[in-house]
């Protein structure tokens, strides 16, 4: 498929924070040549409006990720333990601050 | 039936049942060869529309009438560029690089919107663009927010949050010329003629005469058809032009009893010929594209051989 020589770097995936305290969120990718620039075409491509002040760039392939085969068993452990749930639970009428 | 023609069959039945109960569909999921193709084309004409409707606007930069006009169209053009690259990263989970897209492009292998193959030729135009063509990809947008497959609907959905200001932005250019002098009235009208019939035909042909559509519908690539698409546009748009004084170019409107629009008929041969290369910008737009690709193409030589360097230090 490939006919071409041109290069545009290596993949990075971008992810921001909203507010300082907040949880980092997959926002999207960038091509870039090393991490310096990473960091500024995530900033000029995801942060044009308040969307975040942190930023983290990571390499794509740096990623590892569940495989599509091995997802159905892998988290399968987690649905018979219902147990884990507070709502598995019974408590007696009137109990309060539970 | 073989061991593998069965496996298949299981696949397409996952797939199938996943779009049928809203699933997104994610890069790593299985699907079948024609919906990947239907996507990488559709995903990528989508993101060279982008960058090429740059050019256009990028037109009047230095002729915009004030600082605050300047201010605004850069943000705008600069918005544009960022969704070209929100859409060619969607487009890359399909498995194709974006080398290859650009060449693609570059090769007249892929298409873009053509819409943006018409000249601005004044600062009326500016706004219309912002009205009209921005108004059009909208309402094409917000439905693609529900698009089946994962990336390109989140692309959407960022996407449709940056381009009401697009829309407003234009509008506001064609009410201040209507509140102004007789010329700048014509000026807006004018401009309003010009890029009417162009944003109608935005949202492709007749479903009637739109062959793709069909399984892009099945699919849930597509949500609405082009018609129904079309329809939605023309019925908010014409109250707009009518509020500031605006007479849209059809002789053949017609205001239907459920307060929706009949519109006369499209000129389709303008449509393919502007498609098919022959309209008045097609060979200054891609020309300008390769220019400008070309001219960088010795900054990403440069990126890349200091990365080749910076890599090889850090072995050591």
């Amino acid at each position: 498929m490939e006919s071409t020589n041109d290069q545009q770097g290596e993949l990075y995936e971008v992810f921001i924070q909203s507010k300082p305290g907040q949880s980092f969120k997959h926002a999207g990718s960038v091509h870039a040549f090393d991490k310096n620039m990473a960091l500024q075409n995530a900033r000029d491509t995801y942060t044009r409006r308040n969307e975040g002040t942190g930023i983290w760039v990571v390499p794509s392939k740096e990623i590892t990720a569940l495989s599509l085969e091995e997802q159905a068993y892998f988290v399968e452990p987690s649905t018979d333990k219902i147990y884990r749930h507070p709502t598995f639970y019974n408590l007696p009428e009137g109990v309060k601050n539970m | 039936m073989t061991v593998q023609a069965v496996i298949e069959q299981e696949k397409l039945a996952q797939f199938e049942a996943k779009i049928e109960n809203e699933i997104k569909i994610e890069p790593n999921d299985w699907m079948p060869e024609d919906y990947r193709k239907h996507l990488i084309r559709q995903i990528s004409q989508h993101a060279h529309s982008e960058v090429i409707g740059m050019q256009p606007e990028g037109n009047w930069i230095t002729r915009a009438p004030s600082l605050r006009s300047k201010k605004i169209l850069l943000a705008k053009i600069q918005d544009e560029g960022g969704h070209g690259l929100y859409l060619y990263a969607a487009a890359e989970t399909l498995g194709v690089s974006r080398e290859q897209f650009i060449s693609w492009l570059h090769e007249g292998k892929a298409k873009y919107a053509s819409v943006f193959n018409y000249p601005t030729l004044n600062w009326a135009d500016i706004g219309a663009i912002g009205w009209l063509v921005d108004g059009a990809a909208i309402t094409n947008q917000v439905s693609l927010q529900r698009t089946s497959y994962g990336p390109y609907s989140r692309a959407m959905v960022r996407i449709c949050k940056e381009e009401s200001f697009h829309q407003r932005q234009g509008y506001e250019i064609m009410w201040r010329m209507m509140e102004g002098t007789k010329d700048q009235q014509r000026m807006a009208q004018d401009a309003l003629n010009r890029w009417w019939w162009p944003s109608l035909m935005m949202f492709g042909p007749h479903d009637t005469d739109s062959p793709r559509s069909e399984k892009a519908i099945q699919w849930k690539i597509k949500r609405e058809s082009n018609d129904r698409l079309r329809e939605k546009f023309i019925n908010k748009t014409i109250p707009q032009a009518e509020l500031i004084g605006l007479k849209v170019p059809d002789p053949e409107l017609r205001l239907n009893e459920d307060g929706t629009y009949q519109h006369g008929d499209i000129n389709w041969d303008e449509f393919y010929a502007v498609i098919n290369g022959n309209g008045p910008c097609n060979k200054q737009r891609l020309q300008h594209h390769i220019k400008a690709h070309q001219d960088g193409a010795w900054v990403r030589e440069t990126a890349a051989i200091h990365q080749q360097k910076m890599n090889n230090h850090g072995k050591h």
